[in-house]
């Protein structure tokens, strides 16, 4: 997902103090930055709410690409509006993990020097508008699904930043898919471009839910503490199976020979992506990693003298208004 | 009460004594008015030099959709916060006095409303 292989910490401590604060969590109550945790929920917390943080920020650049080249006035403004809304979902994320005792430059500095990951799916390049209408419906829908059950997850910040993150997301993917829906009916050159982004970035969203869990101590431990909601497996399943006649509506093909509806299941048999390829990307080496962040840094080192001014223009003002007083 | 803290009212203290200092923009708690006539409600925060500038992020970040028609920011140090180990103090006391709801007291309908 927009977290992906995310590793929970063991955590020594009191098994009293443990078995309370899992208590409360089996209780359905909310986890507040005040109460006690543990330090290993501490921990992951950071790390996956900063990873989901990073995604959405490292998210804006590959739709980014297309804002000053989109076919028309109203497309761009949308555009815009989404891409906007990438940085704000950034900026409630980031503010969740600060009550956990972590700073947002912090976060960003990890980012910026590798220690710290975003979305695999984001070091995928959008070679044409298409992507825009791919991007919107495939990824977009995929962070949706598993965002709605993370709306309930334990730690109260996390929960209220997801609240307001899927209040604006299904604008995302319906524009998405509206995008699509226009490339579909389109020209056969418009149509070939749509069918020709669902093919680059069906096997890239799957692997947004990451490598199946079923057998990791990791997630055992995060979904017992109501920090991951759904193994990979579940979340993959939901998706293809709530896509697939979504493409069939669109008369594009789903580039999957071997995807079949299978009765007994009640949902689609589907070919897994190709995992060495997901672990090279979240090594590093996928298409556009090394262009990614190499924007970020960029942006981050030539924003430096705007950070620092205003913060000198802000102490300035402070100043006067104490001598004029 | 605990004392207000630096860099989060939420956030417990051991947590940010021991961070170097950092020249960061201070963190904003932001509190929308989402209608006329409704009190202002805290919606989250941000970071921002100064209170102007708090207002106008906090313009793009929380009202992108009509969700008010004003803002109130405060920089998260100035908020004093009540600490979870004194919930049972501060709370307890008013748990026992049922008789401060109005369904304590049984009225005979033909009372009528009231």
């Amino acid at each position: 997902m927009y977290a992906q292989m995310v590793k929970s910490e063991a955590t020594q401590e009191d098994p009293e103090l443990l078995a309370a604060f899992q208590a409360r969590i089996d209780a359905g109550e909310k986890i507040e930055p005040k109460d006690w945790m543990p330090a290993g929920y501490r921990k992951t917390l950071i790390r996956q709410i900063g990873q989901h943080a990073h995604s959405e920020i490292v998210g804006q650049l590959p739709e980014g690409n297309w804002i000053t080249r989109a076919p028309t006035l109203e497309r761009k403004a949308i555009l815009l509006a989404k891409v906007q809304d990438e940085a704000g979902h950034g900026l409630y994320l980031y503010c969740a993990a600060e009550t956990l005792g972590v700073t947002r430059d912090e976060m960003t500095e990890m980012l910026l020097d590798g220690r710290m990951k975003y979305s695999s799916i984001f070091n995928y390049p959008t070679l044409t508008w298409a992507d825009m209408g791919a991007v919107g419906w495939l990824v977009d829908g995929a962070a949706i699904m598993n965002q709605v059950p993370l709306q309930r997850t334990s730690f109260g910040p996390y929960a209220r930043a997801m609240i307001r993150v899927c209040k604006e997301e299904s604008f995302h993917q319906r524009q998405g898919y509206a995008v699509m829906m226009k490339m579909a009916s389109g020209t056969p050159a418009q149509k070939a471009m749509a069918q020709n982004a669902l093919n680059r970035l069906w096997f890239p969203s799957l692997m947004m839910f990451g490598p199946s869990d079923a057998d990791s101590t990791h997630s055992v431990q995060s979904m017992a503490w109501k920090i991951k909601m759904n193994t990979n497996d579940e979340l993959r399943q939901k998706f293809v199976d709530q896509t697939v006649p979504q493409a069939e509506y669109l008369g594009l093909t789903v580039p999957d020979k071997t995807l079949k509806w299978n009765d007994e299941k009640g949902g689609y048999d589907f070919a897994e992506p190709d995992w060495d390829e997901f672990f090279e990307v979240i090594k590093g080496n996928g298409p556009c990693n090394t262009e990614r962040l190499a924007a970020r840094n960029k942006a981050w080192d030539e924003g430096k003298w705007v950070r620092d001014g205003l913060l000198a223009h802000a102490q300035k003002r402070k100043m006067r208004k104490v001598a004029a007083e | 009460m605990s004392s207000p803290n630096s860099a989060y009212p939420d956030t417990p203290e051991s947590q940010t004594q021991t961070k170097p200092k950092r020249r960061e923009w201070p963190l904003w708690e932001v509190f929308i008015r989402g209608q006329h006539g409704m009190s202002h409600r805290h919606v989250g925060s941000l970071h921002a030099p100064d209170e102007e500038m708090a207002i106008k992020n906090a313009r793009d970040v929380y009202t992108r959709r009509n969700e008010g028609v004003s803002i109130w920011v405060v920089e998260a140090r100035h908020i004093a916060a009540s600490s979870p180990s004194q919930k049972g103090p501060l709370y307890e006391p008013s748990e026992c006095k049922v008789y401060r709801h109005p369904t304590f007291f049984d009225i005979p309908d033909e009372v009528g409303a009231m």
